[in-house]
């Protein structure tokens, strides 16, 4: 047994399977992004997609780099948040598009007490996983209960969540523009604390402990799905929810915890971005903004596995930030948006493209058991032969 | 209350339109979250004709020609549901949602390569299309009417004709019940599921070109379709996948749609002093609501959105 393992190739490795499709996905992706850019003009398309691609190290000084570089990393943080959210709902067989809005619900949350109730960054962070974790609960208990699709009411939700939020939201808004007060100005105990990783970043204000607590999170999600009961229990209701009932799971119990959970992580998210003043709220937005989306982009490219969906969550981010070095007269900066789309897109091939390697690999394992058997069949006639020889030999 | 009518009209034959289009797609067993997408570039490819014909062409090839743009469009960006889920088997929910973010993104760009084009200095993303829209009203005393409104009144006749009266509608709906009992009785799956989904491709496109034309005289399309598609989607549930029943859904969904956008002229609702964000609400809220207490009795095709397998049981 022990021989036939060492075998093994390295293709049948399910992780490593995983990597290779999503760096085939990415490859496929840049391509046609690039072949986009051809198409608008294709005098500047090579350096305008080496750009998308170089994103921070478009800066010539280390010091600018280093500073943009914490830039993209203050927005994987939230990006990381949401694909675990999605991750982790998905794991259990739930599909939570409503992250978006369980996202949007946090924002609004970590807001308000932020800027409204002036309240510590703490409070105001518990308030984001609060909210999230409200929306997560609404979709969680329509489809325990009331057997709603969460898909359905995740999308129903991600609207009434702009809409509420940003009803609730105009009343911290500034008199002149659509957008919210500066958190930095108005409350400054409600930025998250930056504990020195700003220095990291040539003073870089906006990076704060949100970048860290958000990869030990997704440590954390791993540990939870592969080492405790619950964990245990959410893998069983994805793979096969009457099986997990079966078994005697509460399945309606544990489809609503996991959802509200996925709002929580969605939810944190937002205060993660919000809560350093990166960003201000626009009270006018009238779409829900991307982030709960691309999360569904990094978690798959991830691999469906947290760890893999922190490098997936920060590529994602590194174009999208990346677009926005493009030459803007001649190309849009949507252009990212395209890359990280049809990545997700192809995404959906990722079981097609595993099962290809699968069954080479099966073929090649097969032919090499013929040519064996062919051997020792050789062999074997030989034998026959040979005695087939001596019965003549005996009858005559 | 004139303008309430025709809003409500108006969206309730996009809505019609759209969920028609995802009631044939489920039927056959895919279901298509794409709709939203393929809306927004049916839109695309209509308000680009409207764009390049300009006023003066014959009102009659105007309205053809932008028609059918708009249904090759859709069917067209239908196609890439049809390859991932039905001959790569991919999963549904997550091809549906990268296709109307890839259709948001590149409407964008398209429309923003369009316009630097003409004119370096204009980098939005807005199509403007206020006077070849005239081709398609019609004007009866004071009350706007538009060529749309009769298409739609004619698809939904035609979709239930098609659905229940043809071996085609049935075969399709077998495929989306047991497409492996369809199967053995000789019944091409995958074939069927690629009409379905480009049935759903043309009537997504068609309700996109309507949307935009008939409430606006031009479109940023950077906002997308402003999940249209996705109240279509409950259209089509709270309607139960039944033709009829989808277009006393779509006039019930349609009315609160267009009280957000008329409450203002209405004076009763204008004196309660509501924030708008409340009507924006309501349809979303509504449908919820609505869900919670139909989806028990669901009756979802059997099948939708599993892949089909030869192998399985």
């Amino acid at each position: 047994m022990n021989e036939t393992k060492k075998k093994k190739s390295i293709w049948t490795n399910s992780a490593f399977q995983s990597i290779i499709a999503s760096l085939l996905c990415i490859v496929v992706g840049v391509l046609i992004g690039y072949i986009v850019l051809l198409f608008i003009n294709p005098n500047g398309a090579s350096e305008a997609i080496v750009a998308i691609l170089k994103n921070f190290l478009n800066y010539p000084s280390q010091q600018a780099a280093l500073m943009y570089l914490g830039n993209t990393l203050v927005r994987t943080a939230p990006l990381l948040m949401c694909a675990l959210s999605i991750q982790f709902c998905y794991k259990a067989g739930l599909f939570n598009i409503g992250a978006a809005g369980q996202y949007v619900a946090g924002a609004g949350a970590c807001l308000y007490t932020a800027l409204g109730l002036h309240a510590n960054w703490f409070f105001c962070l518990l308030a984001a996983v609060l909210a999230g974790g409200i929306f997560g609960l609404i979709t969680g208990l329509l489809k325990a209960y009331k057997s709603v699709n969460e898909v359905i009411s995740g999308i129903m939700l991600n609207w009434i969540a702009l809409y509420l939020v940003n009803m609730v939201l105009n009343n911290v808004k500034e008199v002149a523009s659509p957008y919210t007060k500066s958190i930095a100005e108005v409350n400054h105990g409600a930025l998250l604390p930056s504990l020195g990783l700003g220095k990291l970043f040539t003073d870089n204000q906006y990076v704060t402990i949100a970048i860290p607590l958000a990869i030990i999170i997704a440590i954390l999600i791993a540990w939870v799905l592969k080492k405790t009961v619950f964990g245990y229990e959410v893998l069983a209701t994805g793979y096969n929810k009457n099986a997990a009932k079966y078994a005697g799971m509460k399945e309606n119990r544990n489809i609503v915890v996991t959802i509200v959970i996925g709002g929580m992580l969605a939810g944190a998210g937002a205060a993660f971005l919000y809560l350093t003043g990166y960003e201000q709220w626009s009270c006018t937005q009238t779409t829900v903004p991307g982030m709960g989306f691309n999360g569904i982009a990094a978690t798959f490219l991830g691999g469906l596995d947290p760890i893999g969906t922190i490098f997936a969550s920060y590529f994602i981010q590194h174009i999208t930030s990346g677009g926005a070095y493009v030459d803007l007269n001649i190309y849009p900066s949507q252009v990212s948006d395209i890359i990280s789309s049809v990545i997700i897109y192809l995404c959906g091939f990722v079981f097609f493209i595993k099962y290809i390697m699968n069954s080479i690999h099966a073929k090649k394992a097969e032919k090499a058991i013929l040519a064996t058997k062919k051997v020792e069949a050789a062999k074997a006639s030989d034998v026959n032969v040979a005695s087939d020889d001596n019965k003549k030999g005996g009858d005559q | 209350m004139l303008l309430l009518l025709q809003y409500t009209i108006i969206f309730a034959s996009v809505l019609m339109l759209v969920a028609l289009g995802g009631c044939f797609s489920e039927h056959s067993g895919v279901i298509n979250l794409g709709l939203e997408g393929i809306m927004l570039i049916g839109a695309l490819g209509g308000a680009i004709t409207l764009n390049a014909l300009g006023a003066k062409a014959p009102a009659g090839v105007i309205v053809l020609a932008v028609t059918l743009v708009s249904i090759l469009f859709g069917m067209l960006y239908s196609a890439l549901l049809g390859v991932a889920c039905i001959n790569f088997k991919a999963d549904q929910t997550l091809v549906g949602t990268a296709m109307n973010m890839l259709s948001v993104a590149s409407a964008t760009v398209i429309v923003k390569a369009m316009n630097a084009a003409k004119n370096p200095n204009n980098v939005s993303s807005t199509i403007e299309y206020f006077n070849p829209k005239k081709a398609f009203l019609i004007r009866i005393g004071g009350f706007e009417f538009n060529w749309f409104m009769v298409i739609a009144v004619v698809i939904l006749i035609g979709a239930y004709v098609v659905l229940y009266k043809t071996k085609f509608g049935l075969r399709l709906m077998a495929c989306g019940e047991h497409p492996q009992a369809a199967d053995s009785v000789g019944i091409n799956v995958n074939k069927m599921r690629w009409s379905g989904v480009l049935i759903s491709g043309f009537l997504g496109g068609l309700g996109g070109i309507v949307y935009i034309v008939a409430g606006a005289s031009e479109w940023k399309f950077e906002t997308g379709v402003a999940g249209f598609g996705f109240l279509a989607l409950a259209v089509m549930i709270f309607g139960q996948w039944k033709p009829h029943k989808i277009a006393l859904a779509a006039l019930l969904f349609g009315f609160f749609r267009a009280l957000s956008n008329v409450y203002s002229g209405i004076d009763f609702m204008a004196a309660l002093h509501l924030n708008s964000s409340i009507y924006n609400m309501l349809p979303y809220i509504i449908s919820l609501v609505v869900l919670a207490f139909t989806s028990k009795n669901s009756r979802a095709p059997k099948a939708e959105g599993i892949p089909y397998d030869k192998g399985s049981r």
